[in-house]
């Protein structure tokens, strides 16, 4: 028992003067990354280990992060949650007790970061999601506090579902929309009651309101129902990979009204797996890559260079979450958990690829704006702003 | 909003589209079952090769439909007479547990294989021009015209092979008895794996189909539609070829009206709560019989 503590007590001091020696291999700090590499939205874990990769290789290559006067490398860990809610919390865990990391990037669709940041909240490790939109992500399921260690790079589906009810009222001139969703996903349920709420607040009607579970193809019993209630849109608050199906279906099925979408249709892959079907059909999201800031267009550039494809939004936001993390680090001065949380809850302002973002103490969402894009000619084209 | 005729009419299009769809894939459960009464859990994601193989012939080589259809047809028996050959067959004489696992391994390394060669979902470009024709306010497109007509050839034709023909009337008889009909000289090995190609040849139809009708597929797809058609062929009455074909009529139709007429989130529970009322009163199934036990 002597022997054992004795034993600890110098491997601890070892490791105390490994850090501090000045001399040794140059100090380090770990981050994480919990991403959607397989699943059914594999392209969203493609763009954020993109642009992860990206961050750190930027810090690295500049000679590292300077903290308090020393210059610390970046090691970054990158596991994927496989689209499923369990591995992400188990990713989260890992990460936190094995790799021993200061910080957890991702996961990014809600459902999978929603377990992972009971982890992290429990753990008292900081996770910044780069692209969950759903409130519960930054809130504590049973007080509805906000949590102390989560945070978010991207605005909230409650904006979100406003942004888009106001857009088909007033730019489409929609009296009667239909909304078709995913019942078994946080996201898509949360941003189409929003949607219904507000278009019904503003004058409008909802006048089919149907859902689907995950995985479903055929939707035909669905969008024959919102054929029938004769709409003036159709609200899709769902990921790329289902949206193409719902769209072709709905156009053989005789729907010939305009569809809408939230920054789930962000992806690239829409476009590829739509074939020429979702042409000028709008969606909301966080960031229009050809109407981009001197921030942005440098990130844009550096991104093409070296992947050869334009970073969608989830990439964006990755790349944003790894700005306020290394600014959070560097104002707090030391790498410790603690004084990250802290530092990161005072970030006044950031000037990211994705807009100015601003976090109000006790909250983990920040505040800024959103933009409507128009699929033209096979490519994201900016149609609008809109402000929180 | 008064229930009419033209919206009846559009649901029971939709309903026998996707029905048609069940059914082919219960055909391929519901045989191999009839000869080896052993269900074969990996015919669902036989059935997601079919729609992957497809891909390849109609983006990589760019073939028309006929010989996508055809060629996946053949390259899906191919496949499933090896997992037959490889798989199954060196369990025939183990407990019948020890099969049933096997096929789920199976089933999980082919959707991890797809998986290993490309995580994303894919595209399936249309391969026959899409027309929708208006006869009153119902609309119907080519495409669900081509499935039905075409899911329910392949039944007609599949029917015929099992009832008509030397090698239907070997494997009747094989499914009969496994001891007394191989020694009146019916080869039983050529004859089961015939029964496999026949049965995962229609579920490689029903791949290329459902990737008509349903252009984006992925690794997991057969997992929850493979489910569908099994519960399928169980309410037809496993083992039963004709009945697999009503099982996957009436799952398709119940799941269609049930979105039709209530709130679409009651669909499946709504769905399978019926037929569990259905295999209280038929507890083999609607064209089963009940097996004697032989003692």
């Amino acid at each position: 028992m002597k022997k054992a503590s004795l034993l600890l007590a110098i491997v601890f001091a070892a490791s105390m003067i490994a850090v501090q020696c000045p001399g040794g291999a140059p100090a380090t700090i770990k981050v994480g990354v919990v991403a959607e590499l397989t699943g059914d939205i594999p392209a969203v874990g493609a763009s954020c280990k993109n642009a992860a990769e990206m961050a750190v290789k930027e810090i690295n290559d500049a000679g590292g992060l300077e903290i308090g006067g020393t210059k610390y490398q970046i090691e970054l860990f990158i596991e994927d949650n496989a689209g499923k809610a369990d591995q992400s919390a188990s990713a989260a865990q890992k990460l936190i007790t094995q790799q021993n990391v200061v910080a957890i990037i991702g996961p990014n669709a809600s459902r999978y970061a929603i377990p992972a940041s009971e982890i992290a909240e429990s753990a008292k490790v900081v996770l910044i999601s780069p692209w969950s939109t759903n409130p519960k992500t930054t809130l504590d399921a049973k007080t509805g506090a906000a949590k102390r260690y989560v945070f978010r790079a991207c605005f909230i589906d409650p904006f979100q579902g406003r942004v888009v009810a106001k857009f088909a009222l007033d730019n489409l001139k929609a009296r009667k929309a239909a909304v078709l969703y995913d019942v078994a996903s946080e996201y898509n349920k949360g941003i189409a009651e929003i949607f219904k709420q507000t278009f019904e607040e503003s004058g409008g009607q909802v006048v089919a309101f149907e859902t689907y579970t995950t995985g479903d193809k055929d939707f035909s019993a669905q969008l024959t129902k919102i054929k029938n209630a004769g709409p003036d849109v159709v609200f899709l608050p769902n990921y790329y990979s289902e949206v193409p199906l719902q769209v072709q279906q709905g156009k053989r099925l005789g729907i010939t009204v305009p569809f809408l979408g939230s920054d789930s249709w962000g992806s690239e892959e829409l476009i590829k797996l739509c074939g020429g079907d979702c042409e000028g059909y709008y969606f909301s999201t966080h960031y229009a890559a050809d109407a981009a800031t001197p921030v942005a267009i440098k990130f844009i550039e550096a991104y093409k260079a070296k992947y050869g494809a334009t970073p969608d939004d989830v990439a964006a936001l990755t790349y944003d979450a790894f700005g306020l993390l290394w600014t959070a680090l560097k104002n707090a001065g030391k790498v410790d958990r603690e004084a990250v949380r802290d530092a990161m809850a005072k970030i006044p302002k950031y000037e990211g690829v994705t807009g100015t973002m601003q976090f109000k103490e006790g909250s983990g969402d920040p505040i800024k704006s959103a933009v409507i894009l128009q699929i033209k000619g096979g490519k994201f084209v900016w149609f609008a702003n809109a402000n929180p | 909003m008064g229930v009419d005729m033209t919206y009846i009419l559009q649901q029971a299009l939709n309903a026998l589209q996707l029905g048609s769809i069940y059914a082919l894939i219960a055909l391929g459960y519901t045989m191999v079952y009839g000869i080896l009464t052993m269900i074969n859990f990996a015919h669902g994601d036989l059935f997601m090769v079919g729609a992957f193989v497809c891909f390849f012939l109609a983006t990589a080589l760019g073939l028309p439909f006929v010989p996508t259809l055809l060629l996946t047809m053949m390259g899906v028996a191919l496949l499933g007479v090896t997992i037959e050959r490889l798989a199954y067959r060196p369990l025939r004489q183990a407990p019948r547990v020890s099969a049933v696992i096997t096929a789920l391994g199976v089933g999980i390394f082919l959707e991890n294989f797809t998986l290993a060669l490309n995580p994303y979902p894919q595209h399936i470009p249309t391969l026959i021009p899409v027309i929708t024709w208006n006869i009153g306010d119902v609309s119907i497109s080519s495409l669900q015209a081509l499935i039905i007509v075409l899911s329910l050839a392949l039944m007609v034709l599949l029917d015929f092979i099992v009832r008509r023909t030397m090698v239907g009337m070997a494997m009747r008889a094989i499914s009969w008895d496994k001891t007394i009909v191989p020694l009146m000289g019916v080869p039983m090995n050529l004859v089961i794996s015939a029964t496999f190609a026949l049965g995962t040849s229609l579920g490689g139809a029903a791949g290329v189909m459902y990737g008509l009708a349903y252009p984006v597929i992925d690794p997991y797809m057969g997992i929850m539609v493979g489910w569908k058609a099994f519960i399928s062929a169980v309410v037809g009455g496993i083992g039963n070829i004709r009945g697999a074909m009503i099982g996957g009529f009436i799952l398709g139709a119940v799941e269609i009206m049930v979105a039709a007429f209530f709130p679409s989130t009651y669909r499946d529970f709504v769905a399978f709560a019926l037929l569990l009322v259905l295999l209280i009163f038929r507890p083999y199934g609607i064209l089963g019989q009940p097996r004697p036990q032989k003692v």
